[in-house]
């Protein structure tokens, strides 16, 4: 056995953006190997579960997971590697707040089931519907059923750090490894348990080089509309809702400074509890109306409130899903 | 959990109160209590009890008792709204030596047994309101009250005779007012009337004086042809900015001779004060005895101001005293109070278009009739039909006109009975003529009110009991014939009847000024749905409202005579006086605060506080709230999203552990 900490990266249900996101940061990964013995990543290196499940408990130093449990597989997953991981982090948006994937909770299952496997836009000849078992000459087979709704990695294992975006920056990234590395050597503290790392303290205006004054909005407008957009002001200003106010610092405005609206892809600022309602009292306070006809219509403008406010957030909102997820959903 | 957390957790008393039965007929209060002692005790609940009265001193002296013996570290009381008895079981806390902001109440009350009916689903949720509260006060902090001094001068809004009541009343107690008109004089609508009811008493005779003694009280500035632009700050220490329109007249020079109004070239239809029945000049003065007595210039119709000629007035002046070049100003002033008596808007009675007013010649409205009575009027008291000479023979007097009604206006007008009997009165004494009133109810309950009712029916007014379906000139038959017919169900009578008159009264209700709303959000008063000013307490508190220091006065609140006017007048006068006298003010310590490292300047709060607290830093970006003017609305605390700004007394634990409490299944326990 190698004297190195063992390293593990494992994805859930999430795009694979951020394992790309960790082979962005060039050479630095190489100094990863250096350092590490990569005991499990099933998108880098070739190991089984059972390997995993053969190490003793605490054996791996320090596991990056990316993606949102999403079905009993990824939930079996989180329990087994959190018991073998010290340090388990929650690693871009769909592990720590759900992100896309979390949007699915706005519906019950069957109605996802429907949509994606029975409606017009699906070449579905047999009407094949996906079973959890079932039953072929050789036997029974087994795919692993989804959950009633996407969870939070925080809300099925212990975590112990954030590391938010979607995907986190390359160079948030590496700096949160070259912490690690200090640690290791003896050098650094690591930041208490439960922190967000790789990421600021405030929020993207914090980082967004626009001008800004007193804000009143009297129409919200998609960025295609507003032509040419003022690129020396805020947006928020130009009615274009940017959702960079409520947003966590830590990329630098990438969006906001190449002209285009923050989404909120690094998730609640600290200290923000449900990250869409805050945003959506915000943006209500700086309407500029009184009559409650005008302000309907100002609203309307905003043609998809739950992309708009949720998109990243839905799964770790105080509510974690719509309605009618819950309602079907045997909640 | 383990022992030690378990004890370190607060001890909490929680006090249910019957409320009478008020409570108790609809919440099993003693299931409540033995709920919350049993399964709330995990969360610290030492000792419940219930009570019938929670607030009468027995009740209070059992919380001050157990806080005592008990060494309890928090209070949650379970009864009315926090509107009511609040202060009252804060006091019982501090009197034993508990923070008062570490009691909590919970409404049990007005959320849950006056809404439902239920028993046992009442129970339950009076359950989790109980639970709500004391996971919520268990995050309480303890809080030390503001004390502020409270600036000795009142603003006064409104010269109506409300205002001007309630303005002479300060000022004679020796404190300084600025009672501000935006109409050129003060005197409101009393000034238009003739006769008061019930006594016919001239309202200019009882009226003037007070006029002429607010217009030249040593302690009254008045600023007519004027109006609040902008209200920042809180009880004690308001700021306000009026903005005083151009006069075209120099105050300073002008001496009130009236040469300018008599040289005036141009006549003008007077809407506002003859109601649309006279003419005034283009320089006027709303009517002779005007205060103050300088004339205005109505630039929109002055020949001057169109054409670039005229100026007669300027000629003739003799004191230099016109000055075409005047701009709008704005001053500011520091005041401690506001009394609001902004007055009432009339109903428009072209909206019943089965009336034919406005279509029907000799149909009027109510404050026309009242400039047609008086001898100062138009028509110089002759009561004549509108070609301005024929004296009506016969009268119909329509009551209730736009008021009780679901089509205009739900809200009994208050004054239209009283007005139409007189109305009555002074047709007959001046014309000899029939008058026929058309009423729904009769409505006289206000002192003398009934009696002048009877003198009224003993005079030979005819009364039909019923709601009129129309006035129409349609003639069915030739007794009918270029009269005014009005269609009516007599319901004493028990038929369908046409009535043929010459000459129709529409007695119109009163409304809320038409901008009503937006004076209650300049001034941050509450506003019905009709439009009126809401009290902070329809009874127990009338003058006052739910912001401190503002206080509201006369027709503002609601349609009501001129005795009750006055009163409510004096009657804000006097808790003005009571603040002033008390020279500081008690601010609850529930602030707004900005966390620095948090706040990223994004300034989505700055144009939002109501008070002008919240400072802009350029240099740093980053935004601070100002405690000293903070009053804890919470306005900013809501809007900031990225969580820095935090309210004393709102925290994001208060109210999660609230939630939670609410949440909480209270069948599951126990």
């Amino acid at each position: 056995m190698s004297e190195k900490p063992k390293f593990a990266m494992y994805w859930s249900g999430s795009c694979g953006g951020c394992e790309i996101a960790v082979l962005n940061i060039g050479e630095k990964i190489l100094e990863v190997d250096a350092r590490f013995e990569v005991a499990f990543w099933p998108v880098a290196v070739d190991a089984k579960v059972k390997d995993v499940e053969a190490l003793p408990d605490g054996d791996i130093l320090l596991t990056l997971w990316n993606g949102s449990i999403r079905n009993e597989e990824n939930e079996h997953m989180a329990h087994l590697l959190r018991r073998k991981s010290k340090l388990l982090v929650a690693f871009g948006s769909c592990a720590t707040e759900g992100c896309i994937p979390g949007l699915a909770n706005l519906a019950p299952l069957g109605e996802i089931f429907e949509t994606v496997y029975h409606t017009i836009s699906t070449d579905n000849p047999q009407g094949i519907h996906p079973q959890p078992v079932t039953q072929v000459p050789e036997g029974e087979i087994t795919i692993p059923a989804l959950k009633d709704r996407v969870y939070t990695l925080s809300q099925v294992v212990d975590v112990d750090y954030y590391m938010p975006g979607c995907p986190p920056e390359s160079h948030q990234i590496a700096a949160v490894l070259d912490l690690v590395f200090q640690v290791l050597e003896g050098k650094a503290q690591l930041p208490p348990k439960g922190s967000v790392i790789g990421a600021g303290g405030s929020t993207v205006c914090d980082e967004c080089p626009r001008a800004r004054n007193v804000k009143t909005i009297k129409a919200f407008r998609r960025i295609q509309e507003v032509a040419p957009a003022d690129p020396a002001l805020c947006l928020l200003e130009q009615g274009i809702p940017c959702n960079g106010p409520a947003t966590r610092s830590g990329c630098d405005a990438r969006c906001p400074r190449a002209g285009a609206q923050c989404i909120g892809c690094y998730g609640p600022a600290e200290g923000v509890i449900d990250y869409g309602a805050r945003l959506m009292t915000a943006f209500a306070s700086v309407i500029d109306a009184t009559e409650p006809e005008e302000i309907e219509r100002i609203l309307d403008g905003i043609p998809d409130p739950a992309g708009q406010f949720y998109r990243f957030n839905l799964a770790d909102s105080l509510f974690k899903a719509g309605a009618p997820a819950f309602k079907h959903n045997g909640h | 959990m383990s022992a030690e957390s378990k004890s370190s957790k607060p001890k909490v008393g929680v006090y249910i109160c019957h409320c009478g039965t008020n409570i108790s007929h609809t919440v099993d209060v003693e299931q409540v209590r033995e709920w919350a002692e049993k399964t709330l005790g995990a969360e610290g609940v030492v000792i419940a009890r219930d009570y019938k009265f929670m607030c009468s001193s027995l009740g209070q002296e059992l919380i001050e008792k157990d806080i005592k013996e008990l060494g309890l570290e928090r209070v949650v009381v379970a009864a009315c709204s926090p509107h009511l008895h609040e202060m009252t079981f804060r006091g019982a806390s501090k009197r034993s030596g508990l923070n008062p902001y570490l009691t909590e109440l919970a409404s049990i009350r007005e959320q849950v047994s006056w809404v439902h009916t239920d028993k046992a689903v009442a129970t339950e949720k009076a359950k989790a309101v109980v639970a709500g509260a004391v996971r919520r006060v268990i995050q309480n902090e303890p809080l030390e009250e503001i004390r502020v001094p409270i600036h000795p001068d009142t603003l006064v809004v409104g010269g109506g005779i409300a205002g001007i009541q309630a303005a002479l009343e300060i000022a004679n107690a020796g404190f300084k007012v600025y009672l501000v008109e935006r109409e050129p004089s003060i005197g409101g609508h009393m000034a238009q009337f003739d006769k008061t009811f019930p006594t016919l008493d001239c309202a200019a005779c009882i009226l003037t004086p007070r006029m002429f003694e607010a217009g030249n009280h040593p302690n009254i500035e008045l600023l007519t042809w004027s109006e609040v632009t902008h209200v920042a700050g809180y009880v004690g220490n308001f700021t306000v900015t009026i903005k005083k329109k151009p006069r075209y007249v120099n105050t300073d020079l002008c001496t009130g001779c009236g040469i300018c109004v008599e040289k005036c070239p141009k006549k003008v239809v007077d809407d506002v004060y003859e109601a649309g029945l006279g003419y005034r000049k283009v320089v006027y003065t709303p009517f002779a005895q005007a205060v103050p007595k300088y004339p205005v210039i109505d630039a929109p119709n002055c020949t001057y101001f169109q054409k670039g000629t005229c100026k007669a007035c300027e000629k003739f002046c003799p004191t230099n005293a016109i000055d075409f070049t005047q701009k709008e100003e704005y001053v500011t002033i520091q005041v401690g109070n506001i009394i609001l008596a902004t007055g009432y808007d009339l109903f428009d009675a072209r909206r019943v278009s089965n009336y034919g007013y406005g279509r029907l010649a000799n149909v009027f409205t109510s404050i026309e009739f009242e400039r047609m009575s008086n001898a100062a009027g138009p028509t110089g008291g002759n009561i004549v039909l509108r070609d301005g000479k024929t004296q009506p023979k016969t009268v119909g007097i329509i009551h209730c006109v736009g008021s009780r009604d679901k089509n205009y206006n739900n809200y009994c007008s208050s004054i239209c009975c009283m007005q139409s009997l007189k109305f009555a009165h002074l047709v007959r004494e001046r014309t000899g003529a029939t008058v026929y009133e058309f009423y729904i109810d009769m409505r006289t309950p206000m002192k003398a009110y009934d009696e002048f009712y009877q003198r009224v029916l003993e005079e030979g007014t005819l009364f039909v009991r019923g709601k009129v379906a129309q006035v129409t000139n349609a003639a069915r038959n030739e007794r009918e014939e270029g009269k005014l017919i009005i269609q009516v169900e007599d319901t004493l009578a028990g038929k369908q009847r046409r009535i043929p008159v010459d000459m129709v009264i529409l007695s119109i209700g009163m409304e809320p000024r038409h901008d009503a709303k937006e004076t209650s959000h300049l001034f941050g008063v509450g506003c019905s749905s009709d439009g009126w000013f809401i009290e902070k307490h329809p009874k127990l508190d009338p003058v006052s409202t739910m912001t401190e220091g503002v206080m509201i006065a006369g027709c503002a609140t609601g349609p009501k005579d001129i005795p009750a006017s006055v009163a409510q007048g004096a009657a804000a006068a006097a808790r003005v006086l009571n603040k002033i006298m008390q020279k500081e003010v008690v601010l609850e310590p529930i602030k707004a605060s900005i966390n620095e490292a948090q706040c990223s300047g994004c300034r989505i709060c700055n144009g939002l506080c109501p008070f002008n607290a919240i400072l802009f830093h350029e240099d740093r970006m980053v935004s601070e709230i100002n405690p000293a003017l903070c009053q804890g609305c919470g306005t900013c605390v809501a809007a900031c999203p990225a969580g820095a700004i935090s309210g004393t007394g709102f925290s994001n634990e208060q109210i999660l552990a609230q939630i939670d409490g609410l949440l909480m299944d209270v069948n599951l326990a126990v």
